[in-house]
């Protein structure tokens, strides 16, 4: 069973601060969201695969499987982890709100 | 995209001058050929920032190309039992054992067979995953003939299953029975059949338990179908054997009016300490066991009354198999080298590289040996080593044991481990290429294939993650920022290996003013712990430059170079646990787990130890009180920062990854100073489970005053010292601004204090 922490839509001022700051630390309260967002099935689960060591990073799906290698999302490429992870940040909001992040 | 394609292992980890060590490599198509050299290795970390990789050459003959191929590994356990005269006129048929399956929906599996699949020769005893018990015996004209009981089997129950088979009419009859009483059960049956199909159960072939084979390899046959589970007290006999007659020789003898007609009954319960399988019957048709199947398990019959396998051996008569358990890759070897006379000890690879790919066998050269090339491990025991010399006053010391724990890993690809680092997981090339080959077996962090926790390592095997480079900065990456600071430094330094340790004990570093540790140095066998304390014991100095040391217990079995074994118990930071009565590692029969439980903290050795774990970012040290006791000023010596390691390669601090502290209640020395301590750790940081009472909200970095590292100094007998960083994190701040910042200050003042003979007091 996955979290069950709500995540508030309306709290965009706590997508705000990751955006400013999305390798953290992050306040007690968006902490929260983050961990609830984290807090998911290995089988699906996005991750970043190493195009270019050290500079750019696409985003996959783990299989969850010993054996069976990740799903590439090819259209999504990074040249910053920070990127990557306001990216995933969106997605995750909206798998778990229902609604897309309403922010730049 | 970078893909990794080549790999290899050695057969040494840590060799001498004038030994050999051999080097086997496997490339994926497309890898034709490949360069090799044998480089020293100075520096790994290749992140923006970073020392990057440096290596120098060591003019060898390896040096040239080679051509690439691809190297099969069989993975998995099982047993095999030669072809004898035991089973040689074999016309009826009953085959038996108590069985604990552990997959039995995943595929057909197989308990017991002894098959000439070619010649239609031969019987084989089965779980099916529909089907449950299933035997399949062969016609002697090409085919095979089976015979399905027809219920599946559940998971991780006892069932006491047999198959007999008479000539005369033709008659099968299988039976599966669950030990265990549960209303409603429907997988407990019998089935019977008769004239089918003449069979010809005799046949030239080895018997195999917990495996089919069709073909042989390397010597041996290879092991298909593996059964995953435990197998206990497998039985052929000769004749059709009544139930009682089953029952009776579940028990664990073989009867005196059932001797004749018993052609192997293995009763694992003996031998447990090696790979031998004990045939109870008058024919000795003892077997071998392949790839490290797990044993000191729980049988059957366990009564939870006794919890280690010496103290009652008939209720440890079961193995457990596992279809991707694997010891020696047992490859062609594809080079060797000869370590030339005068090599300077140091740390080393095989340096492979083809057009983008590239790999590093990483191996010791540890210090000259006044012996000529050893040949074999019994011998190195046998001999005292005091011809043996160190060509420098300090040592480091290569936590081996904890690369062999960590080799493998396959969290990152499997789990993702997102929550561990509070940021998304990064899957390198190399934890692709490590998915793509599951038969490489994993590490001890992992569970194998059937959830069952992994407590046996080897080394012979590509260990993909055990890289000087590899991105994740951990165990030998990780340890690779000391080795490149040492050099910077230009200290004179010989290289020693935990197996080094464990073998040669305390004479071997003795030769040493001071002994450096690797940043995580957390798995040690007895010997090793005995050869570290009687060193600083003895007037020797130590460094303990990492967190979370001195953890967890192993074992080394003489007759298995290369393997290692760890369980874990009770408690601890771990990723799974031992069953209940499976505490004690069947290698030695030593209690196995947290040192801590044996009664030998790290605090007792090294003043601190594990406290809290975090992978989110690192902190750093503010010093004490202690730090401005006349003892320690030779330690701050030119420092006058009161914050400590503020920056670094991992996380941004010195303080961090897995921290240590002291505590006199668990046996940091009375006279210990705590000369600095960290503070402001994240959330993402939690105090050890081992050390929590009740569960209470404040177990996070924020909250907790027990998550924080104690950097350590104290004295210890004749003259000798321990310093303790207390974080896995300090040697990655050692770089930070060409060196010249207070971590490596630090470093430096107590590297050359411990190095100076005059006796701290």
């Amino acid at each position: 069973m996955p979290s069950q922490y709500p995540i508030d839509p309306s709290r965009t001022d706590l997508a705000r601060e990751f955006m400013a700051n999305p390798m953290g630390p992050h306040s007690a309260a968006l902490q929260r969201i983050v961990t609830r967002m984290r807090d998911t099935e290995a089988a699906g689960r996005y991750v970043l695969v190493t195009r270019v060591p050290y500079q750019e990073w696409g985003l996959a799906q783990l299989s969850g499987q010993r054996g069976v290698d990740l799903t590439l999302l090819e259209d999504q490429v990074f040249t910053s982890l920070e990127d990557a992870e306001r990216a995933v940040f969106r997605l995750r909001w909206e798998l778990i709100t229902g609604s897309p992040l309403a922010i730049d | 995209m970078l893909e990794k394609k080549i790999a290899g292992y050695s057969d040494e980890i840590s060799v001498a001058p004038g030994e050999r060590i051999r080097f086997m490599v496997s490339c994926e198509p497309g890898i034709d050929r490949y360069q090799a050299d044998i480089v020293r290795l100075i520096s790994g970390d290749r992140q923006p920032g970073g020392p990057g990789y440096r290596d120098e050459l060591l003019p060898t003959s390896v040096s040239g190309e080679y051509p690439g191929r691809t190297q099969e590994t069989y993975c998995g356990s099982y047993a095999v039992v030669p072809d004898g005269p035991a089973f040689g006129s074999l016309d009826d048929l009953t085959l038996q054992a108590t069985i604990f399956p552990t997959l039995p929906g995943l595929r057909r599996a197989c308990l017991i067979s002894r098959m000439d699949v070619d010649a239609g020769r031969g019987f084989a005893l089965w779980t099916d995953p529909e089907h449950g018990l299933v035997l399949e015996l062969g016609d002697g004209a090409g085919g095979l003939h089976e015979y399905a009981l027809g219920q599946p089997l559940v998971a991780r129950e006892w069932y006491l299953v047999s198959a007999t088979y008479d000539s005369a009419g033709g008659e099968v009859h299988l039976r599966q029975q669950l030990l265990d009483s549960y209303a409603r059960d429907s997988s407990s049956g019998a089935a019977s059949f008769t004239g089918e199909a003449a069979a010809v159960v005799a046949c030239d072939a080895p018997l195999l338990i917990a495996a089919a084979s069709r073909e042989e390899a390397r010597g041996k046959p290879i092991g298909e179908m593996i059964f995953n589970g435990r197998i206990e007290r497998p039985v052929v006999a000769s004749r059709v054997l009544e139930l009682g007659e089953i029952e009776a020789l579940r028990g664990g003898a073989v009867p005196p009016a059932l001797r004749s007609d018993i052609c192997g009954a293995w009763d694992f319960a003996q031998a447990i300490e090696t790979d031998d399988i004990i045939d109870i019957s008058p024919n000795g048709a003892h077997g071998r066991l392949i790839n490290l199947p797990i044993r000191a398990v729980r049988g059957s019959n366990w009564t939870g009354d006794e919890l280690s396998f010496r103290h009652a051996p008939e209720q440890y008569a079961a193995i457990h198999f596992v279809d991707d358990s694997l010891y020696d890759c047992e490859w062609d070897v594809d080079f060797e080298l000869e370590v030339p006379a005068d090599t300077p000890s140091g740390l080393y690879a095989a340096r492979l590289t083809a057009g983008d790919q590239e790999d590093h066998i990483t191996f010791v050269v540890r210090p000259p040996r006044e012996l000529s090339a050893r040949s074999n491990r019994s011998e190195l025991s046998e001999r005292s080593v005091p011809g043996d010399r160190a060509t420098a006053s300090l040592a480091l010391l290569i936590p081996t044991a904890s690369y062999m724990a960590y080799g493998n890993s396959r969290g990152g690809m499997e789990t993702g481990n997102e929550l561990l680092s509070n940021h998304l997981t990064v899957i390198s090339p190399e934890m692709r290429y490590l998915n793509r080959h599951p038969e490489y077996a994993n590490s001890m962090y992992d569970d194998h294939n059937d959830g069952t926790g992994v407590c046996y390592s080897s080394r012979l095997r590509p260990l993909i993650n055990i890289r000087p480079t590899h991105p994740w900065l951990w165990q030998l990456s990780a340890d690779m920022h000391l080795v490149e600071w040492l050099e910077a430094q230009e200290i004179p330094f010989d290289v020693i290996t935990d197996e080094d340790m464990h073998h040669d004990g305390v004479s071997l570093l003795e030769r040493y003013a001071c002994v450096m540790t690797g940043s995580h140095p957390e798995y040690y066998s007895t010997q090793m712990w005995d050869a570290l304390h009687a060193f600083t014991q003895r007037g020797g100095r130590l460094m303990y430059m990492g967190g979370n040391g001195f953890y967890w217990r192993v074992a080394y079995r003489d007759d298995k170079p290369g393997a290692m074994e760890m369980r874990r118990t009770e408690d601890g930071s771990r990723s799974w646990a031992s069953e209940p009565g499976e505490y004690y590692m069947a290698f030695t029969g030593e209690y196995g787990g947290l040192w801590w439980r044996a009664g030998r903290t790290p605090q007792s050795l090294v003043g601190n130890g594990f406290i809290a774990q975090g992978f989110d970012h690192c902190s750093y040290f503010r010093r004490t009180s202690d730090s401005h006791d006349p003892r320690a000023a030779f330690i701050f010596d030119g420092v006058d920062d009161e914050i400590i390691g503020d920056f670094g390669l991992i996380g941004g601090g010195a303080a961090g990854l897995e921290l240590d502290s002291a505590s006199r209640a668990y046996g940091t020395p009375p006279h210990a100073l705590t000369v600095a301590t960290s503070e402001q750790h994240t959330d993402a940081y939690i105090r050890v489970n081992e050390d929590i009472g009740h569960m209470l909200l404040s177990i996070g970095g924020q909250d907790d005053p027990q998550v924080h590292a104690d950097m350590v100094f104290f004295e210890t007998p004749r003259g000798g010292a321990v310093f303790s960083t207390g974080s896995i994190a300090w040697v990655s701040s050692l770089f930070h601004n060409d060196h010249d910042n207070n971590v490596s200050r630090i470093t430096r003042n107590v590297l050359d204090r411990f190095l100076d003979p005059t006796p701290l007091e």
